[in-house]
């Protein structure tokens, strides 16, 4: 039975990654510092200066367990997986569609749903616990704008003006931002989505928890016999992983943005662990990393019942469930690929 | 109709195809595989079965991890143990088990006693799976030497003991259409649907198979009343 295992994250620089019989051992300064068996894992993620031996490496491919390899600033930079798995007709399936217009535009149709419909969700229930008047008004007008942009998404007509819609929907989105944090502070001051580089702290963060799920959504795909890089609302781009990032758009509200608002709101990160470069890019230090590693990981261990299935789960598994919905539609058992959509 | 060698699918998917075709599919056609606690514990019990040596003992001798193959049935696959037992008149040990068999004549070899063993966790099952994986086994030995085989044995884990298996021609049927089926699924490429059964809660498979969401619930109609439900509230 699929069951959500843990990740290991390691951050330290200079560390190195060995295999040691069934396990993986982290070395730093040769000094074995953590000892994990590898069937307790789904995947290994290391940031920056870290190494692997390719003892290591074989086993965790061989064990299905996928290594992803990421700057220090949580940058996606190569994995290691094993044999593509899975089902060559499956993958030609999906190509099949990417090549059909009509079908790329209702399953580009169904992330593009899951995104808006859990942005109004995360908006909703802030507005609900927000008792100043400014910021409730902001937050419910700014769920309504987005349940106008859902009417014309079911309307459109091709996949560019749904790419349009949703360009729209994320500009009115995050405009309502700023009022998702509880005590305004002038350290977290947001106007905009700044990617490369972020240039504030919650950008900084945004960037680094959408990287995460990014390397889970990716591993679910892979797992499932997908083609990671074949996507309907994201163009092909050599390099790009298009279906990671249109399966992902679903969870982005759900599991990353709000992630990052509990982290500001509850203090667990501060204005001081966060660096502004020359260039105006703000980077988190180390301590704030881990922090925020830990806060996701105990996210993902956090019960849910699934609202399309209705069985229980982990949110970790959330990704790999989403993944199988879509392989199932796709082979033609479901009629429509049903997004997650969080009530 | 006799398969190529290309063509030839592995036995042990025919228990996958008599407890339920989609499982079957998603294994084969699909390549999902999950392990649960069931399947880890058959592997271990089937590498323990071939790991060994041969050996000879009561002058029976017993092989371990044989390789076999139907043209026929367009199978292939591995015997956990196979035992041979030489007519009393044969009785020459300086002879390796090969050299035994290949200088035996035709109506020699008949009077070999050899019977597939297949090594299962837990108990016996109701239906015919294990037995229609011994008798491919059985299927293949006959072609591949040239003998009868009229009888094989299921060892079952939890009882702790062999239960003997009669190649009726019956069963020889039903693994004959068994094969038949299996190599129809593969050539369509095609999973069939999902029906939730009880069966189903002990299949490795279920969160995979997502039996419940498959035919019985449309995506299409659950997305459009989520999404209304939605919009109504919030639009006049």
């Amino acid at each position: 039975m699929k069951t959500h295992l843990n990740t290991l994250y390691v951050t330290k620089q200079g560390a190195y990654l060995a295999k040691d019989g069934a396990a993986v051992v982290v070395r730093v300064d040769k000094k074995p510092q953590l000892r994990l068996p590898l069937h307790n894992l789904d995947g290994i993620v290391v940031f920056g200066h870290v190494g692997c031996s390719p003892a290591l490496m074989a086993a965790a491919a061989s064990a299905g367990v996928s290594i992803s390899l990421l700057t220090e600033y949580g940058r996606f930079l190569a994995a290691i997986v094993g044999f593509t798995s899975g089902n060559v007709l499956l993958r030609r399936e999906q190509y099949r569609r990417a090549d059909d217009s009509e079908k790329t535009l209702a399953l580009a149709r169904s992330f593009v749903q899951g995104k808006l419909m859990n942005a109004r969700t995360v908006l909703l229930r802030a507005a609900r616990d927000a008792n100043e008047g400014e910021r409730k008004e902001t937050l419910t007008a700014t769920a309504k704008r987005l349940s106008g942009r859902l009417v014309e998404v079911n309307q459109a007509t091709t996949t560019d003006i749904l790419r349009g819609l949703e360009g729209e929907a994320a500009t009115q989105y995050f405009a309502a931002f700023p009022s998702l944090l509880t005590r305004p502070a002038k350290a977290f001051n947001f106007t905009k989505r700044s990617r490369r580089p972020p240039l504030d702290p919650i950008n900084a963060l945004l960037s680094f928890v959408y990287s995460l799920l990014l390397h889970d959504v990716r591993s679910a795909c892979e797992a499932t016999g997908l083609d990671s890089v074949v996507g309907y609302l994201h163009r092909d781009r050599p390099g790009r992983p298009s279906l990671a990032l249109d399966l992902m758009e679903e969870f982005r509200p759900y599991l990353a943005d709000r992630l990052v608002f509990s982290l500001v709101n509850r203090q667990q990160v501060t204005a001081s662990g966060f660096e502004t470069q020359e260039t105006g890019g703000v980077v988190m230090d180390d301590q704030t990393r881990k922090r925020v590693l830990v806060a996701w990981q105990e996210r993902k261990q956090e019960e849910i019942k699934h609202p399309y299935t209705g069985d229980r789960m982990t949110v970790g598994l959330l990704p790999h469930i989403q993944a199988r919905l879509l392989a199932r539609h796709l082979r033609g058992d479901l009629d429509a690929y049903p997004p997650f959509i969080w009530k | 109709m006799p398969h190529d060698e290309d063509d030839l699918l592995p036995i042990s998917a025919l228990q996958h195809l008599l407890f339920c075709e989609r499982q079957c599919a998603l294994i084969h056609v699909e390549r999902l595989w999950e392990e649960n606690r069931w399947t880890a514990e058959g592997q271990i019990l089937h590498k323990k079965a071939h790991e060994g040596k041969p050996e000879t003992r009561d002058r029976e001798r017993i092989t371990r991890g044989l390789p076999l193959r139907s043209y026929h049935l367009g199978l292939f696959g591995m015997a956990d143990i196979v035992l041979w037992r030489p007519p009393p008149q044969q009785q020459s040990r300086s002879q390796t088990l090969r050299q035994a068999i290949t200088s035996a004549t035709a109506d020699e070899l008949t009077e070999w006693s050899i019977t597939p063993v297949e090594y299962k966790r837990g108990r016996p099952k109701k239906n015919d799976c294990d037995r229609v994986q011994l008798c491919a086994q059985a299927i293949c030995l006959e072609e591949m030497l040239g003998v009868q085989v009229p009888v094989g044995q299921l060892f079952y884990g939890t009882k702790r003991r062999r239960f003997d298996v009669e190649f009726t021609p019956q069963l020889r049927d039903t693994t004959a259409e068994a094969a038949r089926r299996f190599h129809a699924l593969m050539a369509a490429g095609i999973t069939p649907t999902a029906m939730y059964e009880k069966k189903c809660d002990t299949c490795s498979l279920l969160e995979v198979c997502l039996p419940n969401t498959s035919s019985e619930q449309s995506a299409a109609m659950y997305i459009e009343r989520v999404l209304k439900s939605a919009i109504a509230s919030d639009l006049p």
